[in-house]
């Protein structure tokens, strides 16, 4: 195999509007920080999906493994009284 | 209106220049280094295409004698182009690419800064929508000659060839006719003599802080002016046009 000369892997995030949370969207290939701006921007910003652009390089996510769905997740599964269901909310109330 | 046909004419080099630099650049369309490189080169290729067919639309109105945008652009021969020398000059390398690109860019923003001053609305307009444009095209391949002439002795060596090449073209950009020099008068096209010294300040600065040099000699190739140009323009308006002279109502 060639050796990769693509750079290395920056996540992006994108904000569609101001005050909205940036979402992730995908990864770009980039030498370092500026080209991983601009090939964000080109790669998924060419339909008018954003007001700002954060990339991060990839390594520097910390992700929990696919063995953890248990000890991390599934204790979440019985505890209903987590989730507000039991409150009577106003009528007119759209944002809850 | 004064001076129509001084007028078409102008609109023309400003269109010409932005299809021909646009349609080279969509010869990268997948070869570029990197797939990420390669949507960058046809981003721009698409916004300078863009310009050209919204400049191509005024000219076919100023001209007046119902022709469009697309017989503008598809039945012209190369002795009725008014493209820049530079913008037709080939990819070659990655580095002479984004070396063309960086003195058409910084061109392009000097030119529509002061074309969005102009008297004519439409070209106003058109200059200010494409100023953004060009900014940020800037912005990618000022990037890209930064890291090529700071990079390794080859991506150094292979940008200081590029420049070698390329810089013998750039003169022609600056050139004006008698009309254009009426037109810049009235306000309606930009005195090229104006930007030339900032273009040349802002480019040099570039190159000195990545230690390229501008070549020594001093002659510079002319003739766009005139619709004059290399052999290299005929082959590929031979390939951009091949489709619609052959299928004249090809519609997509």
């Amino acid at each position: 195999m060639s050796k990769d000369t693509q750079g290395i892997l920056w996540e992006v995030f994108v904000q569609s509007k101001p005050g909205q949370p940036h979402r992730h969207c995908g990864s770009v290939h980039a030498h370092d920080r500026e080209l991983a701006l601009q090939n964000a921007r080109d790669v998924y910003t060419r339909r008018n999906e954003g007001t700002n652009l954060w990339v991060v390089p990839s390594n520097y996510i910390v992700s929990s493994s696919p063995e953890d769905i248990g000890p991390f997740f599934e204790p979440a599964n019985d505890k209903i009284y987590r989730h507000p269901t039991f409150y009577i909310i106003p009528e007119g109330i759209t944002h809850m | 209106m004064a001076n129509n046909a001084a007028l078409f004419n102008y609109i023309l080099r400003l269109a010409d220049t932005n299809l021909i630099l646009g349609h080279r650049l969509s010869e990268w369309s997948g070869h570029a280094p990197y797939l990420e490189e390669d949507i960058a080169l046809t981003n721009v290729a698409l916004d300078l295409i863009g310009q050209a067919n919204s400049l191509l639309i005024y000219a076919a109105k100023v001209e007046g004698k119902g022709r469009t945008e697309d017989d503008l652009a598809y039945m012209r021969n190369e002795r009725e182009y008014y493209n820049s020398l530079l913008s037709e000059q080939p990819n070659g390398d990655f580095a002479q690419t984004i070396v063309r690109q960086f003195l058409a860019d910084n061109f392009d923003v000097l030119l529509y800064e002061s074309l969005s001053k102009s008297t004519d609305e439409t070209l106003a307009a058109l200059a200010a929508k494409g100023l953004k444009e060009a900014t940020y095209h800037l912005r990618h391949s000022k990037a890209w000659v930064e890291r090529l002439g700071d990079g390794t002795e080859e991506s150094h060596t292979r940008t200081q060839n590029a420049l070698n090449q390329l810089w013998r073209f750039t003169g022609d950009m600056f050139a004006m006719n008698q009309d254009d020099k009426e037109l810049a008068k009235a306000g309606i096209a930009v005195d090229l003599g104006k930007i030339q010294s900032t273009w040349l300040k802002n480019v040099e600065q570039l190159f000195v802080k990545v230690k390229l040099s501008i070549p020594a000699e001093a002659w510079q190739q002319s003739g766009s002016r005139e619709a004059k140009h290399s052999e290299l323009l005929g082959f590929l308006l031979a390939e951009m046009q091949h489709l619609h002279r052959t299928y004249p109502e090809a519609k997509w």
